[in-house]
């Protein structure tokens, strides 16, 4: 399967979305540190990978699937219900990545340099949530 | 003077609720567009369940509590990531065989990212 960058599919996303998408992503990112200050780091850690944006964003795969079986003159209402399926499986994919990078940061932080295991982290959730995705694509 | 004392924290304590919602809105904006972009669509989807809260919070929260802080933070987050797998691969099935409405079948099925997460904190985190 050949990967692409599609621009023109930014073109779907209107204004309003990705503004609503910016004061979400800072109202979860303040809940996180909320409950970190207020319940310590063991609750805390936990909200670091809270779903936060996670249904905006499949509800928006099939928002913009309808429009788009709409304009073809179509009712692509359930056809864009099983395009939002494809992107929380995508995300289940991720969240491998995510374990992955947790732990990279787990195990590295107490000794070694933060900006290092940050970059270590960063290329681990990249390795490992392309890897099993790959696997997941030729199951 | 307690009152300045109070003023002060008070004062640090906004800008750092005002620095996270910026940093916080940019990346989570950031991997957004990303996963817009990326084709096939479930490689795009990895993009939803990409680091973003940790990369927008834990620089600052190391700069607070140090390396100590921020890997006891990692390891709750390695149980929040396998929450976040069980109630994703949930939404996705649900999605699949019942095609309900995206929005409301990702809020609805929230409470199982909740237990799955509370019973990781039960059996292991806590002790």
């Amino acid at each position: 399967m050949r990967l692409k960058l599609r621009f023109d599919s930014l073109k779907q996303t209107k204004s309003m979305e990705y503004i609503s998408r910016f004061v979400f992503g800072g109202l979860v990112t303040i809940l996180a540190g909320f409950v970190a200050d207020h319940f310590g780091p063991i609750i805390g850690g936990l909200f670091l990978a809270f779903p936060g944006i996670f249904p905006a964003g499949v509800s928006l795969v099939e928002k913009h699937k309808t429009q788009r079986e709409t304009a073809e003159g179509k009712l692509g209402t359930r056809s864009a219900r099983g395009q939002a399926s494809v992107e929380a499986a995508g995300a289940s994919v991720g969240t491998i990545g995510l374990m992955g990078f947790a732990m990279v940061l787990w195990k590295g932080l107490p000794t070694h340099n933060f900006l290092a295991m940050m970059l270590m982290a960063g290329a681990t959730w990249i390795a490992m949530s392309w890897l099993f995705w790959w696997a997941r694509e030729r199951l | 003077m307690p009152a300045v004392d109070w003023d002060e924290e008070g004062g640090a304590e906004v800008n750092d609720m005002v620095l996270r919602f910026l940093i916080g809105g940019i990346v989570v904006s950031v991997f957004a567009v990303l996963g817009d972009m990326v084709k096939p669509q479930s490689l795009g989807g990895v993009f939803a369940a990409a680091p973003t809260i940790a990369l927008a919070t834990l620089v600052l929260t190391m700069h607070k509590h140090g390396g100590r802080y921020v890997a006891i933070e990692a390891r709750s987050m390695v149980a929040g990531a396998v929450a976040f797998f069980a109630y994703s691969c949930v939404v996705s099935l649900v999605l699949m065989r019942r095609r309900p409405k995206a929005l409301t079948t990702a809020i609805a099925l929230l409470p199982i990212w909740c237990a799955t997460a509370a019973a990781l904190w039960a059996v292991w985190l806590r002790r």
